[in-house]
């Protein structure tokens, strides 16, 4: 459609935050890497594609912002002492910090579907995206739904034991 | 105009209703198609099958957290190595993280096959009174990846309930992979067919944590599912050199104690950090065996005493009330 076309077209590289495990650092990560590549100069986006534990707006401490619309879709939240980080998450959606999602698969797919190709991302040169941990719904959602765009890579987070 | 899913949330019928799909609220629902198809959650038929199969297990304890890598799996062995120690007691370890299984590798199984017999399949047993089931008995390597959808991880866990012969088991835990998905619902919706006696909510000190883990007792809450109490995991360190104690995850917002206090839950206990921990769980051995005197074993020991008496008068009051 012309706003897949649209909403990434202008992303240059594309880089998944993946482990298998919980609780290893891929939020923590994820944040630092924008945190480091913005700090480089570049224009850097993360979508954040846990839509259980979504714990990038409170890293970034913007928990409490809301999401907005415009014409090419919904505008992401921009974060950082320049406001130059562009971030979504499902954080932003909730009623309450403390609302579960409890979603099966399907109900997700669709809204990680949504996320990549509904959010006016704009001219970034990276999108971080962050996932819960495991091999499952969002993982293969995420993948499939970047994959026509430019799909970088892939860093992986563990800890030693 | 701000965007919310404040409409799907509150008024969604739930995926696994009568009303899944047809409901007002479900027009324009990315989900709608799904649900009125029917291919959203277990069937009531089903349940009941399950009812007969669970009959002869007493106590059912679901190990939850919001949150990955707080050690809900460290938790679910230990407590299953607790509670086993009880000879006449006949303990029975359910792991349904489909996509990464802690559990074999935790209570030195790793490498151990399921065997199947006339009434079923056959758990792993540790000891004569300890049974273990997992997906990872089922994969042919241990790095093999289970890359399934939630309707494929929803029939294994089925499966793991129906035609897994557990015989007669006075304590099933449950461990479960970190999230509200479709584990979670699904083990909630076909355990309904026995009696669940509750849930132990697993958290770590930090605020990260604890987000995660309030949204997890808001799913105990929406599923009536009873909380047992939450357990802090890794909640200081004390050095065993300078005996110095340090905060790995600092509490910068109270930690658990305040959590709970807001949300009026128990608080089970705070289990200190180790690295002994997880020393015994990468070798598959008892913690609670292997360093009975460090003051994680003594906090691990008071939990699981905690969760007896809980669960024993639970059965003493529904016996009064037949």
């Amino acid at each position: 459609t012309l706003a897949e076309r649209t909403n990434l077209a202008g992303v240059q590289h594309i880089v998944l935050v993946l482990s298998g495990k919980g609780g290893v650092g891929k939020s923590t990560l994820s944040t630092e890497l924008a945190l480091a590549l913005r700090s480089a100069g570049k224009r850097v986006g993360i979508l954040d594609v846990d839509l259980c534990g979504p714990s990038i707006p409170r890293m970034l401490r913007v928990q409490d912002s809301a999401v907005h619309q415009c014409d090419s879709g919904w505008v992401p939240v921009f974060v950082g002492q320049d406001r130059a980080i562009a971030l979504m998450s499902i954080g932003f959606l909730l009623e309450r910090p403390d609302d579960a999602v409890v979603w099966r698969g399907p109900k997700k797919n669709a809204l990680i579907k949504q996320f990549v190709t509904d959010v006016a991302w704009g001219d970034l040169d990276f999108l971080i995206v962050d996932t819960p941990p495991g091999t499952s719904d969002e993982h293969i959602s995420a993948v499939e739904a970047l994959r026509p765009h430019r799909l970088l890579g892939a860093v992986l987070v563990t800890t030693p034991q | 105009l701000a965007a919310h899913l404040s409409l799907s949330l509150a008024e969604c019928p739930g995926t696994g209703s009568a009303q899944a799909g047809r409901a007002a609220a479900c027009q324009g629902c990315p989900n709608q198609g799904l649900c009125a198809a029917g291919a959203a959650g277990p069937d009531p038929a089903e349940v009941a099958e399950l009812r007969a199969r669970l009959r002869a297990v007493r106590h059912t304890v679901l190990v939850l957290s919001g949150k990955g890598g707080v050690g809900k799996s460290t938790f679910s062995a230990l407590l299953a190595h607790g509670l086993a120690a009880d000879e006449t007691k006949q303990v029975a370890l359910l792991d349904i993280d489909i996509c990464g299984p802690s559990i074999p590798k935790m209570m030195g199984l790793e490498g151990e096959q399921v065997h199947q017999s006339g009434s079923g399949w056959s758990p792993v047993y540790v000891e004569e009174n300890l049974g273990v089931m997992s997906v990872g008995f089922l994969l042919s390597s241990p790095d093999d990846a289970v890359i399934w959808r939630g309707p494929k991880k929803n029939g294994l866990i089925k499966q793991f309930l129906r035609d897994v012969d557990w015989g007669e088991v006075d304590y099933l835990i449950v461990d479960t992979p970190p999230g509200t998905s479709d584990e979670h619902l699904s083990i909630v919706q076909y355990l309904s067919a026995t009696h669940i006696d509750g849930a132990v909510i697993v958290t770590t000190p930090q605020e990260v944590s604890l987000q995660d883990v309030r949204k997890e007792i808001n799913f105990c809450r929406k599923v009536k599912l009873p909380i047992i109490g939450v357990v802090e995991n890794m909640s200081g360190f004390v050095c065993p050199k300078c005996k110095n104690e340090s905060q790995i995850f600092p509490p910068t917002t109270g930690g658990a104690e305040k959590m709970c206090q807001n949300l009026s839950v128990s608080l089970l206990g705070k289990v200190p950090l180790d690295p002994q921990i997880g020393n015994s769980c990468d070798r598959g051995q008892s913690f609670l065996a292997e360093a009975p005197e460090s003051p994680a074993t003594l906090s691990y020991r008071n939990i699981i005493q905690r969760i007896q008496e809980y669960c024993e008068q639970q059965h003493l009051q529904e016996e009064k009330i037949m």
